[in-house]
């Protein structure tokens, strides 16, 4: 009985992975054809063996359509990848990236950098990541030194998220320039995105979430709380510590491309945990294709609802997010009257 | 068997435990008990190093637990905390993390890991349920599953911080019936229990602690009868006999 169990168990496992791998696709796809100039299938397949010649399709398909969809799919996916980790790991389901400061760091290091009139597009997403890996490194000293207790890594996040936005602020004050500068990064959107900002990102976010993918069981024995952990072997703080870290490597390189997408870990998460539950093993790779699938298609209405004029990725998912978010907290009042 | 010697433990830079030295014998169930913050659930938490600031020695069959890595003490001790989650989680996802001790690359629970959690389920009574989650079951189902997680880590050693609390009385019996199996099976069971009756029926051996050390150890009967029992607690226990053994009811101590 057991054999049939688990086979049946990875049956199911498969095939709901296959359907999230195939929405990804079919986002990706769409993604690649549409938008204000259309390609067909066939002229989709003869620019991609082609590769990136004088045809207006090939240019279009290698230097705008593939740097952009390649972006969304892995912005979403790092992204869900990062809020999953985080709501298991401190036990918080309105846990997301922006907990650990990782967007208020981003900010900031993109208005000083834009403050001091380097407006690059390379020097933007290093100071991007930087700055979201430090304000998530001070959150993780900050848990260090308590133990690593969850309270305190959310509390310390919103702590260091509030100084870190003050102090953008006041240099958006002195330097209004640096305000008009980023405010693409603020909103969040793929439409500046190419090649050279992406490579170093994907290559972190992909080794991010197969990491991820490798540490399922350890996430979920660590969100049956520190002492049962303990008693089953993981070296609790360690691993908190080590998973908040991952989970700033993927937010951080997703915002050094992307900027900051609101909702995107938080919302993805939940979506994905109402579809194949709580398990980890299932939750990471589902999340992930998820993710990729879910921003790729908002990137896609962004482009298509105002053809041929273009809405910023993160106003449009921001609009789905704030009601999704009041939807869960409604929800989370009935279940606890 | 498990022995401490001139154990002390401190949780930042307060002593707690002072100092004890005790032995808990393989095939016995050995009882902690005493009032409120008196450090059983510390001295518990000790052994699985839990508790930062530790010294003195703790050997299990000899070997000192300091030495063991917290992978390998989790293959020899398992242990069942006093609070526990809920997590969102089946019944057969939790037992199997019982094998977690155990897993090694590709980082995947293997068949024996499986036929473990089968056993252990069969054991408490809940493969019926193995695919139900947590949150929808019963506080003594939920007690049960815990207690098939411990036993799918199969360890030498379980440890229980007030197994029976929250349960109603029929699982307060069957819980303490199943400990009594463990033990008779060959495995050290170390718990905290609070109730004089349940002590009197179920514990082998009984240690009574009071503000971080040991005020008396010995048989069920003959703690419970001990002066320091009223010393630790102000209580007075009344002892009758019935057909089937020895009872015992407590009283509060009357005001001289």
């Amino acid at each position: 009985m057991r054999n049939s169990n688990s086979s049946c168990m990875k049956s199911k496992k498969g095939w709901i992975l296959v359907c999230g791998a195939a929405f990804a696709l079919a986002a990706a796809v769409l993604s690649v054809c549409l938008g204000a100039v259309s390609l067909t299938l066939a002229q989709l397949w003869k620019a991609l063996i082609s590769g990136p010649d004088n045809t207006a399709a090939a240019r279009i398909l290698w230097y705008a359509r593939l740097p952009r969809t390649a972006a969304s799919l892995l912005a979403g996916a790092g992204l869900a990848v990062s809020g999953t980790v985080l709501q298991k790991v401190l036990a918080n389901n309105l846990a997301s990236p922006g907990i650990i400061g990782v967007n208020a760091g981003a900010g900031l290091a993109v208005a000083a950098c834009c403050a001091f009139g380097t407006y690059a597009a390379w020097a933007v997403a290093g100071a991007a990541f930087a700055g979201a890996m430090a304000a998530a490194f001070l959150v993780v000293i900050v848990a260090r030194k308590s133990r690593a207790s969850r309270t305190t890594v959310v509390l310390g996040g919103v702590a260091v998220t509030a100084c870190l936005n003050a102090v953008t602020e006041t240099i958006i004050t002195i330097v209004p320039d640096a305000a008009l500068a980023n405010v693409d990064f603020r909103v969040g959107g793929f439409s500046a995105v190419n090649q050279t900002r992406l490579l170093p990102a994907a290559i972190l976010i992909l080794a991010g979430i197969a990491v991820a993918c490798t540490l399922t069981n350890e996430l979920d024995v660590l969100s049956l709380g520190d002492d049962t952990a303990r008693s089953l072997g993981l070296r609790v703080s360690r691993m908190r510590n080590g998973m908040l870290t991952l989970a700033a490597l993927l937010a951080g390189a997703s915002v050094s491309f992307a900027g900051i997408l609101g909702f995107v870990g938080l919302i993805v998460p939940h979506m994905a945990r109402r579809i194949v539950g709580n398990d980890s093993g299932r939750l990471i790779p589902f999340c992930a294709l998820l993710g990729a699938g879910f921003v790729t298609a908002c990137d896609l209405a962004s482009r298509l609802i105002f053809a041929p004029y273009e809405l910023p990725t993160g106003i449009l998912m921001s609009f789905l997010g704030g009601p999704f978010f009041i939807w869960l907290l409604l929800r989370r009042k009935d279940k606890q009257p | 068997m498990i022995s401490i010697s001139e154990l002390h433990a401190s949780y930042e830079g307060a002593e707690i435990i002072h100092g004890i030295s005790a032995d808990f014998p393989e095939g016995k169930i050995t009882v902690l008990m005493g009032p409120n913050g008196c450090g059983k659930s510390t001295t518990l938490r000790s052994l699985l190093r839990m508790v930062p600031e530790t010294s003195g020695s703790m050997t299990l069959n000899g070997q000192e637990l300091e030495a063991l890595a917290p992978q390998a003490l989790a293959r020899r001790i398992a242990y069942l905390p006093q609070s526990r989650n809920v997590p969102d989680i089946t019944v057969e996802r939790l037992v199997i993390h019982g094998r977690f001790p155990y897993l090694s690359y590709p980082r995947r629970y293997r068949r024996e890991d499986w036929e473990k959690v089968t056993q252990a389920l069969e054991w408490v009574g809940l493969t019926e349920l193995r695919k139900r989650k947590m949150e929808n079951l019963s506080g003594g189902q939920r007690q049960k599953a815990y207690l098939a997680m411990a036993l799918a880590q199969d360890t030498e050693v379980i440890l229980m911080d007030e197994p029976t609390t929250f349960l109603d009385i029929r699982n307060q019996f069957e819980m303490l019936d199943r400990s009594r199996a463990l033990a008779d099976g060959g495995k050290t069971v170390v718990m905290i229990l609070h109730d004089f009756e349940a002590i009197l029926r179920y514990a082998d051996h009984v240690i009574l602690m009071k503000d971080g050390q040991i005020l008396t150890a010995g048989s069920a009967e003959q703690v419970l009868r001990s002066e320091e029992v009223r010393q630790a607690f102000g209580v007075k226990p009344c002892f009758f006999e019935s057909e089937d053994g020895l009872h015992c009811y407590v009283r509060p101590e009357q005001a001289p």
